[in-house]
């Protein structure tokens, strides 16, 4: 365990980073004792945490910078300012608890909706924090701390996607702890964008294997496909029937989706791959359905999602109090506990985090058998 | 050489003693948690008689015309109790909640889906009910029951009907339709699949953690999630007091 004496900073010392850029701790022979001290008393709590299980993956909805500002009278932006840095310090303590993977929750799409000088401050904040912390000297190269960008960053303005995809770029090679950093994100979004993805990803599949059925033998497949086609027309009638007599109304007007709400499975007989105007091509799609080429399963979906690059997160800390999730994380948080400590986020610190990470290690048993039933 | 094995052992002993020392310390760190945990315990006991006799006002009046649609988590293991699900069922129906979805992971509750609508004269099925659930005339409970099987996988089994949906729509030899998946044809699939509930403004978890424990992620957006404690010690009071908090929060929705 390194004793690194300049990075110790204590509560008192954090608020005036609001004004300041980061700077090494100056002052008496005082506060560099007492942040030394700091520092080891951390350590030695830290020790202890460490008796218990540790979490993996802690993520935090960093809620309370506007509140914080109002509250002690700031600038708009100084609240996100603050925010910050104690984004920094809070990075600090997990990493040096030994805690792999940090997210954090830094612009949600429903934001975007905020007045536009105050997304565009945000913006400017975020993309001049990016810059600071690919400095040499910053905490970033102190853990070796690779940083990955999860949202739709096609929707943040240019300067600042560049500056992410350089973030990214130049701690690809980091490997002992990851930063995610959630940018025009929403949950909703990501499922979205993860089912487009595994269909798209589906039928290049299903394209690459007819190619190679084709240019092993033309005629044969036209062959089939005849064959395919004159029972498909014979039980097309038959399908057609069936399908008026268990049809329900799901608003849809096309009759294979219909079909398919009621059969939820993923083998389909002959005659009910065909709609009733005719034929479609396929000896593909009906092998799609019989199961042969294997249909969209939830793997597939998980494995598209932004966050798949770092597991499930253990504990998710939304400070300031409020009891919703907000469209982040849905889908990874299912095994997840969820702690509300009132506190705003400027103003959060050591003591929350102990104490979060010790209500986890009371209830790690049972979220482990959770995790292992789903 | 003796020296240096003494050295050794003492060395060992030493750390011995410190990790031990440590677990100790980490055990009275868990016994002030548990100390704590008991006190607020008590504490919540006590509010919720208090609320449960009306001796604090403020809780009298509910405006549950705000909450429009209320889901409980309940740990499967604690599901079993068909009764005491009843009994919270009348509750709710006695303050006027009358939109209930019910989850548990494993679907104990859809098991016990019969048993409840035996008891429970006055609640329908979700699936009888043709209308928006949420407009409709509060003269009949309205009851969903849920399991795990219909948050993920029903993503992944819309994926499909999306997937086939596009199939159908290329020509044949052409490319596959770029076309941009919105949101709302997500919703569409998974409404043909199965999900028919909307979306709920508050969701109660029973259990030993505050956590969804898989309940269908689409649809907590911006729901309030509130621990209200193991279901063995379910209180009136809890409840009153958990609906309460949800009547007076303020949404900004990301603004």
């Amino acid at each position: 365990m390194k004793f690194s004496s300049h990075t110790g900073l204590s509560q008192t010392l954090q608020v005036s980073l609001l004004n300041t850029p980061m700077q090494k701790s100056s002052g008496g022979i005082t506060s560099h004792l007492l942040g030394g001290l700091c520092c080891y008393l951390r350590r030695c709590i830290f020790s202890v945490l460490s008796v218990g299980p540790l979490p993996n993956h802690i993520t935090f909805i960093m809620d309370g910078n506007r509140r914080f500002a109002k509250k002690r009278n700031l600038g708009e932006g100084d609240g996100h300012k603050a925010g910050f840095s104690a984004l920094l310090s809070i990075l600090r303590y997990c990493y040096e608890l030994g805690i792999k993977y940090v997210s954090v929750y830094a612009f949600s799409i429903d934001n975007f909706r905020r007045k536009p000088k105050e997304v565009q401050s945000v913006m400017d904040l975020m993309r001049e924090k990016i810059e600071e912390l690919l400095q040499q000297e910053s905490i970033i190269n102190e853990y070796g701390i690779r940083i990955h960008f999860i949202g739709n960053m096609q929707l943040l303005t240019e300067p600042v996607r560049v500056a992410a995809e350089k973030a990214m770029r130049v701690t690809a090679n980091n490997q002992e702890r990851v930063l995610l950093i959630c940018i025009a994100y929403t949950s909703t979004d990501e499922i979205v964008h993860a089912v487009q993805e595994s269909c798209k990803d589906k039928w290049n599949q299903i394209q690459a294997s007819k190619e190679g059925k084709v240019s092993n033998g033309g005629s044969k497949i036209n062959g089939l496909d005849l064959h395919f086609r004159d029972s498909c027309r014979d039980n097309a009638t038959e399908a057609c029937s069936s399908l008026h007599k268990g049809v329900k109304d799901a608003g849809e007007k096309d009759a294979l989706l219909e079909q398919n709400s009621e059969k939820h499975s993923d083998n389909y007989s002959e005659g009910e791959i065909t709609s009733c105007n005719g034929i479609v091509e396929i000896t593909e799609e009906r092998k799609y359905k019989q199961g042969e080429t294997a249909s969209i399963k939830l793997v597939d979906i998980e494995k598209h999602m932004y966050m798949a690059v770092a597991p499930d997160p253990d504990i998710l800390i939304r400070t300031s109090g409020e009891d919703r999730l907000s469209n982040f994380l849905l889908w990874q948080t299912s095994a997840c506990p969820l702690y509300a400590p009132k506190v705003l986020w400027p103003e959060i610190g050591l003591r929350h985090l102990v104490w979060v990470v010790l209500n986890f290690q009371r209830h790690h048993f049972y979220l482990e058998k959770k995790k292992k039933q789903f | 050489m003796d020296f240096r094995d003494g050295a050794h052992n003492l060395y060992h002993i030493i750390v011995a003693i410190g990790y031990l020392g440590l677990q100790l310390l980490w055990y009275f760190m868990q016994i002030i948690v548990s100390v704590w945990y008991h006190i607020s315990i008590v504490g919540n006991m006590f509010e919720s008689y208090f609320i449960s006799y009306e001796v604090l006002n403020k809780y009298k009046s509910l405006h549950i015309g705000k909450l429009r649609y209320l889901a409980v988590v309940i740990e499967s293991e604690e599901a079993h109790q068909t009764s005491k699900v009843i009994k919270l069922l009348q509750w709710l129906d006695s303050v006027g909640v009358k939109n209930v979805c019910l989850y548990d992971m494993n679907g104990v509750l859809k098991k016990s889906k019969d048993t409840i609508f035996q008891i429970m004269k006055n609640a329908k099925s979700i699936e009888e009910v043709n209308e928006d659930v949420t407009h409709h005339a509060p003269d009949h409970m309205t009851l969903e029951f849920v399991s795990y099987v219909d948050g993920k996988e029903a993503v992944a089994k819309a994926a499909n009907l999306i997937f086939v949906e596009n199939f159908k729509r290329h020509d044949i030899g052409g490319e596959l339709d770029h076309q941009i998946l919105l949101e709302s044809h997500l919703n569409q699939a998974l409404q043909i699949v199965g999900c028919k509930g909307p979306e709920p403004d508050l969701l109660l978890v029973y259990g030993p953690v505050r956590s969804h424990l898989g309940f269908p992620p689409w649809r907590i957006r911006y729901t309030e999630i509130v621990h209200m404690g193991s279901l063995n010690f379910m209180r009136y009071g809890s409840l009153i007091k958990a609906i309460y908090n949800f009547t007076k929060v303020r949404h900004n929705y990301g603004t």
